[in-house]
């Protein structure tokens, strides 16, 4: 059994200033996704990728930037690409004028990475714009994240939750279950919080992880995503098919549940 | 009968894992998966052996679970080259028609200077068995605090297939840098006797799994699922990924390695007694 459409909520593509191949690696994950089914892929750029300021902490002009470039790959790919908007909260101003500005290029949702801890007041004025516009958060997450690590300010899923909790009308993608950390710790976390959906994506492809977030979360709540790797992402769908879920669970999964919490009319369907 | 899509899959294990619950580990369950997938069989180690003391008693229940599935799944017991007896392991390995054995360097704390890879590297290159090398089981971020050995280094790979000219080697879990570093630091005829499995190595869209292809060679590669600790689909969808001018390539089988493991051992004695 195979899901009847297949959208990506958790993709990343590259530009001229963040490496120098990105036109082969662009190429690439467009041919992959076709390869693999993939309808639809929302994405964002992450300002230079770490060229000239930090990944996790883009500096407002490469922030711009990088949406800008990504603005222009979806308006390139229409039908196969929709976009985040990008923002660092260390600088709230820009970050609120570039979601209203992203909204108008085109975007259909937010990207928080790692710039400020989740459940830092600072963040709250982003959550709150989203939800009054119906945009989703991507947000990245570190599964149980035990320490700080260099260079990110890295959130995990207790974070989140104080977010969410604290803005029950804004939806939030928790990024990664398979994308590094304890998987098993986020579970828990979230089980009861509606406004907080799991994404699939990440390296990581261990046995069990998929069916303990079905059993916690139920179908309605966990969102198919791939990130940076595609191979694990068709490992991941492959997986889903042969679970013994029912169509429609499978159909939440791969496409329905992300058609339910980005905007209206996101995605063509055909 | 349905086309299989790899004779093979060295790298599986079964057993529980000390620091999570995976989903049955079971031989009658793999078996399944095998058929599910379309592979022909198994190489399948105990895998609390790879943290006993001692690994014989998890060796003699590996034995007693595949025995109903000896025509799918192939024991590969774990070998601990610094305990007493450890010759007599190897032994009972041919005998119970082992292509290979698997040694864990980092959860025992062997360095890669240490004399007993290298006596390992020996003994098994003399009775055609390859041997099996895990990188690691789980990602350095969501390991258990316990499970606190390191990554398997280049080093530890080059001592033991520099060791003796008979051996073969197969390593699992490795990325494109291990994989890159090692390779280009053996000579062409000792890189002819080290195979790796791509299950961590990534497809599409970095594509080192094609970039390894056409630097190292197809022949470099063999099928190895990761089964019960990580999907076995992930190695089937790197391959599947692959841009269409690689998926012509052949790469290396189980089989045919355990054979020039043979070979090896074979010429080696008549070197010997000649």
């Amino acid at each position: 059994m195979a899901p009847r459409h297949l959208i990506d909520p958790h993709a990343h593509f590259h530009w001229a200033e963040s490496r120098d191949d990105f036109a082969r690696y662009n190429a690439s994950r467009l041919r992959a996704c076709d390869a693999i089914g993939v309808s639809c892929q929302v994405a964002s750029i992450l300002g230079t990728w770490g060229k000239r300021s930090p990944t996790y902490f883009a500096s407002p002009g490469d922030v711009s930037s990088g949406n800008d470039a990504m603005y222009a790959i979806a308006d390139a790919e229409p039908l196969r690409v929709r976009s985040f908007v990008h923002v660092n909260p260390n600088h709230t101003i820009h970050a609120l004028a570039e979601i209203e500005r992203g909204v108008a290029r085109g975007a259909i949702g937010v990207k928080l990475s790692a710039s400020r801890r989740a459940d830092d007041p600072l963040v709250d004025a982003i959550a709150h714009d989203a939800g009054l516009r119906g945009l989703p958060v991507l947000h990245h997450v570190w599964q149980h994240r035990q320490r700080d690590w260099a260079n990110q300010e890295a959130s995990d899923a207790l974070e989140l939750a104080a977010l969410a909790r604290r803005h029950p009308n804004t939806n939030f993608i928790l990024a990664h279950i398979g994308g590094g950390g304890d998987w098993a710790h986020s579970i828990e976390v979230i089980r009861d919080l509606p406004n907080i959906f799991p994404d699939t994506s990440g390296s990581g492809v261990d046995r069990g992880m998929l069916d303990a977030y079905v059993d916690a979360v139920g179908p309605s709540r966990l969102l198919w995503a791939a990130d940076l790797t595609l191979c694990t992402a068709l490992a991941k769908l492959q997986a889903l098919e042969v679970m013994g879920l029912a169509q429609d669970d499978l159909d939440d999964i791969c496409w329905r549940n992300a058609v339910r919490i980005f905007p209206h009319a996101s995605f063509t369907l055909t | 009968m349905t086309k299989l899509r790899f004779p093979v899959d060295v790298n599986a294990w079964i057993g529980p894992y000390p620091f999570r619950e995976l989903p049955h580990p079971d031989a009658s369950v793999l078996v399944h998966v095998l058929h599910r997938e379309r592979i022909g069989q198994a190489w399948v180690g105990a895998l609390p052996g790879a943290w006993h003391r001692d690994p014989s008693p998890s060796n003699a229940w590996l034995s007693e679970q595949l025995s109903p599935h000896a025509d799918v799944l192939r024991p590969s017991p774990t070998v601990r080259p610094d305990w007493p007896g450890w010759q007599a392991e190897l032994d009972r390995a041919v005998s119970n028609g082992a292509p290979s054995v698997r040694v864990y360097p980092m959860q025992l704390g062997i360095g890669a200077t240490s004399p007993a890879l290298a006596a390992l590297a020996t003994a098994c290159g003399e009775r055609g068995l390859v041997v099996q090398l895990t990188v690691r089981f789980e990602d350095l971020r969501q390991r258990h605090p316990l499970d606190s050995a390191n990554d398997l280094t280049a080093a530890h790979v080059r001592a033991i297939v520099r060791a003796d000219t008979c051996v073969h080697v197969i390593v699992s879990g490795a990325g494109r840098e291990l994989l890159e570093e090692t390779h280009w630091s053996l000579t062409p005829a000792e890189q002819e006797r080290c195979y790796w499995d791509w299950s961590w190595i990534w497809g599409p869209p970095e594509d080192r799994f094609a970039h390894l292809l056409e630097t190292v060679g197809a022949a470099r590669f063999v099928f190895g699922g990761f089964w019960p600790l990580r999907l076995v689909q992930a190695p089937l969808s790197t391959f599947s990924l692959l841009p269409a001018h690689l998926l012509s390539l052949t790469t290396a089988d189980g089989a045919g390695i355990a054979l020039s493991a043979v070979a090896a051992s074979r010429g080696s004695a008549s070197t010997a007694s000649g």
